[in-house]
């Protein structure tokens, strides 16, 4: 597959590392009612659907930079590519 | 037999063996022209029942003529005649069979034929379950199968590439040609992949007239501009073998495998290919009929027949017989017929038409209901009853489009009802694999040329690239129509379908009767399409057996998917370079050179080399140098290369903000020149690195990581300050490779550094104590860190400078040291004086223990927010009845303790309910004279004291352990901020 890094233009994913679903950038907070339940739901239950998907790649053969990339995980048409910083 | 007459016996004459018989050939044969050309027949044996087998094919798609070539570790099985280019000096030899190929014991099996037909393993050797492994499988896999390996390293060299194109023209036939000639007129990159060792595809196998000319001169026209234009570049012998997503293809180049010499050249590379479109030329791939006996040699693919005769002027016998459902056999009849062979009959399964060809004896309307000669076909008998005697038979059961590539990403083929043949899907389309010429379905010439002008036109236009003329060629006129007459109705136990896998319409019928219906299941049950020919010949018989069966069409059978790859490809050749050293980088550190002079013994540790010990003079067992090391250190100074720890610099005005996060414990009010440990949990509560970071300036932190996390401890620094921190002002550098960093531990320590540092001073106890840490000079103005820390307990420090100096630094440290006796330790020394410490490493941080089990739950502060502080809460991780880190030293002390054994009350039987827990380190100490080990066990800082047994059930072996403090030496710390 090729992921277009919105710095680097398309980079072949064998430079990258994958973390699945992006719901990891919603940390939930430490502070908040119930929070061992939400850190349990944060930790263990991720989406893995057959059709598009928000994922967490890691451009670690690269320049550091965690991606959110939309993908079809049946296709793998990729939709879209954003800095998971600006996201 | 040889045409005496054919431009190829004006070649080069090559010798090669095959069975260890010398034959000759012609520079431009294949392996398999050679053996026709030397009327060899038998070129082996059926894969399951050992019938004797001959030359099917001419390409890729060859299910018999598999062999062995080469010798010693150069011997490679499996590999097709058909595709073997011929040298001189080239050694085959037949497989798969036990004897001669000519006379095989193991030809048993086909008198037992109604035995063994699908499922019969499954259904046989069933019972007793243990016997499958010992006894059954080594000896079907005996009888059944391909070539031998020679169990020996391969010693030829692969290569991996990549290629970048705009224009990927797979295949360089009519289409591929034309193709190539308009797509370079766009100024885009092209690039012509052809498997074959000459370009013109299909086109060498036939005698067509194009612009007035034998093809063979077009051909040559159009290669030669191809290879004068800049943009274009072309790859023979290569062959791509997978489609991946996003116009990646895979492709292996055979560069040596036609020269004999073993040259130090790469003998295949690994292509990968980036395109933006695909053109896929490939041709299509003609498939047989299923009748009785129609696997005897000498019954051959009637377009191969052709290809051997045009191509190579090679072909078995003078008496031929043609086999046809369609119009592209009668072709086969006419060429052979002008190079003056006897044509005995065309058979048309087709009653309808009218002959093809005036001066050809044709039978109409009939099949072939049995066929003679064991060894090389003899005669046939057709459905009228007369018999013909033949010495070969041409069959042509049609041909199949090759989309083997747009299967890849799970294209799914579509029936053509008109011409009977699997065109790809809409899908290929979407993956920029455009299909031309027969791959798309057109099989006339004149139409190929048409189509192929309008499909690249119409793909130059839609990528608004500058539009090229049209070519303008004229050529012979075609014509093809085809039949699905594709399957007997008599005597299917001997019609085969899959020569390759030995699939009879037998064991289609008994799939179908046993339920196996689907394509998917009738493929798996019958292993109809497997191996290494996939299916390319018999796939559609298959399908046309399965129909019938149901009483439905192809279209509703529907049909498998292609996958990867389309031909075998040697694992040596996936693997090219990265095998044995080379397999993964090695990373030397700054003290290897004089280490190794030292005689050093090194260790893998991840990509690293470490010193694992320093073997002086007399010393014959590992434990001698680590005993001396441990107590020359202890006694007086000792040095160790810390390099590989990770390290990472941190700078910015929020990074104490971003380490009270990543670690358990706060860093923020760290002073300037001191040094903190610090544990870092996963989210989920567990314990996953440790180490320092040090503070060198308000906003400049150095953090260390254990050897082994320290790629992913920057990961996860990375993810919390771009995704869950990412307004903190922070920034990350690896500085792992930048400092050369050493130990250097031992009462004498001190003494040693100050005749290294340049201002003393700045180092005694007052100045200098126990954690501090600063930037200073040594040796005369160069840059260095000085850390006071110690993993062995000992008054100790860990000094860095760049790694350019690291070689010097460990060398002046010993010739400085001399005084003191001095000794360079190695990492088992390193782990015996953590050990004897009670310092937790990664046999106790190992990816299941959290903070508590560690002793360490009063590091997780619970004033602010850190990844896993919540989920460390969880009831499991906590409570009184948790296994904590503790020491163990043995009741007896002469006992050996061993690393692994489990952790059982006195006078309880070593079953898993009274599992306690688990010895995770243990080491010889020198300084105690006896084993100690580190281990978790329920409760254990109550149970200072308390005697268990440590019981290593693999061995057998049950020692009586004391429980103690895990703190073996100097438990106070005196030694350390002395």
């Amino acid at each position: 597959m090729l992921i277009d890094h919105p710095l680097l233009g398309l980079r072949d994913s064998s430079e990258f590392i994958y973390m699945g679903d992006a719901k990891l950038l919603n940390r939930p907070n430490w502070k908040s009612q119930n929070s061992m339940t939400k850190f349990i739901d944060y930790g263990y239950l991720r989406k893995n659907p057959a059709g598009v998907h928000k994922e967490l790649w890691y451009h670690e053969q690269g320049d550091r930079s965690w991606l959110v990339v939309t993908r079809n995980t049946v296709t793998h048409e990729i939709l879209k590519v954003e800095l998971a910083r600006e996201t | 037999m040889r045409n005496s007459s054919h431009p190829i016996t004006n070649k080069q004459k090559l010798s090669f063996t095959f069975n260890g018989k010398k034959y000759f050939g012609y520079k431009g044969d294949t392996l398999a022209s050679a053996l026709i050309a030397n009327n060899v027949k038998i070129v082996g044996r059926s894969f399951k029942y050992h019938r004797p087998r001959g030359i099917f094919s001419a390409g890729s798609e060859e299910p018999n003529a598999l062999v062995e070539l080469g010798a010693g570790p150069y011997k490679e099985p499996n590999t097709k005649a058909t595709n073997v280019e011929l040298f001189d000096g080239l050694e085959g030899s037949s497989q798969n069979f036990l004897g001669s190929v000519n006379f095989d014991f193991m030809a048993i099996n086909d008198l037992l034929k109604n035995f063994i037909g699908a499922g019969f393993y499954y259904k046989t050797f069933m019972w007793p379950k243990r016997f499958w492994e010992k006894l059954y499988e080594p000896i079907i896999r005996r009888a059944a199968g391909l070539g031998k390996l020679s169990l020996k390293a391969d010693p030829s060299q692969y290569d991996k590439g990549y290629l970048h194109c705009d224009f990927l023209i797979i295949g360089s036939g009519i289409s591929g040609l034309m193709s190539a000639l308009l797509l370079a007129e766009t100024g885009g990159e092209v690039l012509i992949v052809e498997e074959d060792f000459i370009l013109g595809g299909r086109l060498n196998s036939e005698r067509l007239v194009i612009n007035g000319n034998q093809s063979s001169i077009w051909i040559g026209q159009a290669v030669k501009k191809l290879k004068s234009l800049k943009n274009v570049r072309i790859l023979n012998r290569t062959t791509v073998f997978a489609a991946f997503d996003h116009g990646i293809f895979a492709a292996i180049e055979k560069k040596t495998d036609h020269i004999l010499e073993k040259s130090p050249k790469p003998r295949q590379i690994n292509w990968k290919i980036y395109t933006k479109s695909c053109i896929l030329a490939s041709g299509a791939i003609e498939r047989s009929i299923a009748f009785p006996q129609n696997d005897r040699p000498g019954i051959m693919l009637a377009g191969s027949v052709r290809t051997y005769a045009n191509r190579f002027g090679a072909h078995y016998g003078q008496k031929i017989a043609i086999y046809t459902n369609n119009d592209d056999g009668w072709r086969t009849a006419d060429d052979l017929k002008n190079m003056g062979l006897e044509i005995k009959a065309v058979i048309d399964t087709r009653k309808e038409i009218k002959a093809l060809s005036s001066c050809i004896p044709s039978y109409l309307g009939q099949t072939i209901t049995k066929t003679y000669g064991r060894k090389g076909i003899k005669a046939i008998k057709l459905s009228s009853g007369s018999k013909l005697n033949v010495d070969c038979l041409a069959v042509s059961g049609g041909w199949s489009s090759n989309i083997h590539l747009t299967c890849h990403k799970r294209g799914r083929p579509v029936w053509d009802n008109i011409y009977k043949n699997f065109l790809s899907g809409d899908n290929a389309q979407k993956d920029n694999i455009i299909p031309v010429g027969a791959t798309r379905g057109i099989f006339e010439i004149q139409n190929i040329i048409s189509d192929t002008n309008r499909v690249i036109l119409s793909l130059i236009e839609k990528n608004g690239l500058s539009m090229p003329a049209h070519i303008k060629l004229t050529s012979s006129k075609e014509q093809y129509s085809c039949s699905l007459d594709l399957v007997s109705s008599s005597n299917p136990s001997n019609s085969f379908i899959d020569l390759q896998n030995d699939v009879t319409q037998k064991d289609i019928e008994l799939s179908f009767k046993e339920g196996f219906k689907s394509v998917e299941h009738l493929k798996r049950y019958s292993t109809l399409g497997m191996a290494t020919d996939q299916g390319k010949t018999s796939n559609i018989l298959g399908l046309a057996s399965m129909a019938k069966l149901k009483g439905t069409d192809i279209s509703e059978v529907g049909t498998t998917i292609f996958r990867p790859p389309y031909v075998p490809v040697a694992i040596s050749a996936i693997a090219a370079r990265s095998r044995g050293k080379d397999f993964k980088p090695t990373r030397l550190t700054p003290s290897h050179n004089v280490a190794s002079k030292r005689n050093a013994v090194f260790v893998e540790t991840g990509n690293w080399l470490r010193a694992q010990w320093f073997p002086e003079k007399g010393e014959t067992f590992w434990r001698q140098s680590v005993d001396r090391e441990v107590m020359q250190t202890r006694n007086s100074v000792g040095i160790c290369d810390v390099t590989t720890l990770g390290k990472i610099d941190i700078q910015g005005k929020d990074c104490s903000e971003f380490l009270n996060f990543v670690y358990t414990n706060a860093f923020a009010k760290l002073p300037i020149n001191r040094v903190r440990y610090g544990l870092m949990l996963r989210e989920d509560g567990v314990a996953y690195d440790d180490g320092t970071t040090a503070r060198l300036g308000e906003n400049h932190f150095i953090m260390t990581t254990t050897t082994a996390n320290a790629p992913l401890v920057l990961r996860n620094l990375e993810f919390v300050r771009q995704c869950l921190l990412p307004n903190l002002d922070v920034h990350l550098i690896s500085t792992t490779d930048s400092w050369a960093q050493y130990a250097v531990a031992g009462p004498n320590s001190r003494r040693l550094l100050q005749k290294i540092v340049d201002k003393p001073k700045d180092i005694i106890n007052e100045n200098f104590p126990f954690m501090a840490c600063r930037e200073l000079t040594i040796c005369g103005g160069i840059m260095a860190r000085l850390f006071r820390i110690s993993f062995s307990g000992e008054l100790a420090y860990e000094i860095a400078v760049p790694t350019q100096y690291g070689n010097a630094l460990f060398d002046a440290l010993l010739s400085e040291g001399e005084e003191f006796n001095a000794v360079p330790y190695g990492t088992e020394a390193l782990g015996v004086m953590r050990i004897e410490k009670g310092h937790a490493a990664g046999n106790e941080i190992n990816g299941q223990t959290t903070a508590q089990n560690l002793g360490l739950s009063r590091m997780i502060s619970k004033k602010a927010d850190s990844i896993g502080n919540i989920l460390s809460e969880r009831e499991g991780f906590n409570g009184s009845n948790i296994a904590t880190l503790s020491g163990f030293k043995p009741v007896q002390h002469s006992q050996k303790l061993e690393a692994g054994s489990h952790l059982i009350s006195l006078g309880k039987t070593p079953t898993m309910e009274n599992d306690e827990g688990w010895l995770s380190s243990v080491a010889f100490s020198p300084t105690l004279g006896h084993y100690i080990g580190l281990g978790f066990i329920e409760r254990g800082h109550t149970r200072v004291g308390e005697k268990v047994f440590a019981v290593n059930l693999l061995q057998n072996k049950t020692t009586e352990v004391e429980i103690v403090s895990p703190h073996f030496v100097d438990p106070e710390g005196i030694k350390q901020r002395g």
